[in-house]
């Protein structure tokens, strides 16, 4: 059984959108897949020492809420951190794991993680921001191991 | 149930924690060493019959009591 290849791109830094690619990318080790993940623009956050993801129901008509509230309501100072903290609250109590650890197996299982050096330029972020064993790199260097990929995600 | 060489209790975790606990379980095994998963997630049914197929260890036997999900699987 030749290695098959996963390849995906995280484009979004919010704690919701945090959970596609590093499920799939620590599943996709498990099975025996080689796994490149590409970060850019909001997706760096992932890669941050301390990621500080936060979640909101704006412009998320989607996002279940325990009870009705007009748009304007949830855009009240603190109600982001409300929401986060009972999102981060339900994934503990249901099992979920945790952003950390979920790239902690994808670390642990070569995942190999590459950030857009390009928008770390742009948001004036620094190597030093992100977490150790990642590489940096551009479209080209997406492409040399998409390009021989099985499956191509954009998240 | 038959013998087994090692458990993994993954009862309370979800998706894809049984999976990814029992790939590292599995390769703390040797080859032809059996291992016994307990799981809660409903969908872990599924997952580990995809994860056998796909990895080419054998899910021997699965089944369900309690609430609780119970499988071994023989590491290939």
């Amino acid at each position: 059984m030749s290695e098959k290849k996963l390849a995906i791109i995280a484009t979004k830094g919010t704690l919701d959108w945090a959970y596609p690619p590093f499920i799939l990318a620590s599943t996709a080790a498990a099975l025996g897949y080689q796994v490149q993940v590409f970060f850019t623009f909001y997706g760096l956050q992932l890669l941050k020492k301390k990621p500080d993801l936060q979640v909101t129901s704006l412009g998320n008509p989607g996002m279940p809420m325990p009870m009705p509230m007009p748009v304007l309501l949830q855009a009240l100072p603190g109600m982001q951190g409300m929401m986060t903290s009972m999102m981060k609250k339900k994934m503990k109590s249901k099992g979920v794991a945790s952003v950390e650890e979920l790239r902690e197996m994808c670390l642990e299982a070569d995942v190999k993680m590459v950030a857009c050096q390009m928008t770390v330029d742009l948001f004036d972020m620094a190597r030093g921001d992100f977490i150790e064993g990642i590489d940096y790199g551009g479209a080209a260097t997406f492409f040399e191991f998409a390009g021989d990929s099985d499956i191509c995600l954009y998240v | 149930m038959a013998d087994f060489d090692q458990e993994l209790d993954a009862s309370g975790l979800n998706c894809p924690l049984p999976i990814l606990r029992a790939k590292k379980a599995l390769a703390s095994l040797s080859s032809g060493q059996v291992l016994h998963i307990i799981a809660t997630d409903p969908g872990a049914v599924k997952d580990f019959e995809a994860f056998a197929k796909q990895t080419g260890n054998e899910l021997m036997e699965h089944k369900e009591e309690g609430g609780k999900f119970y499988f071994l699987m023989r590491k290939s």
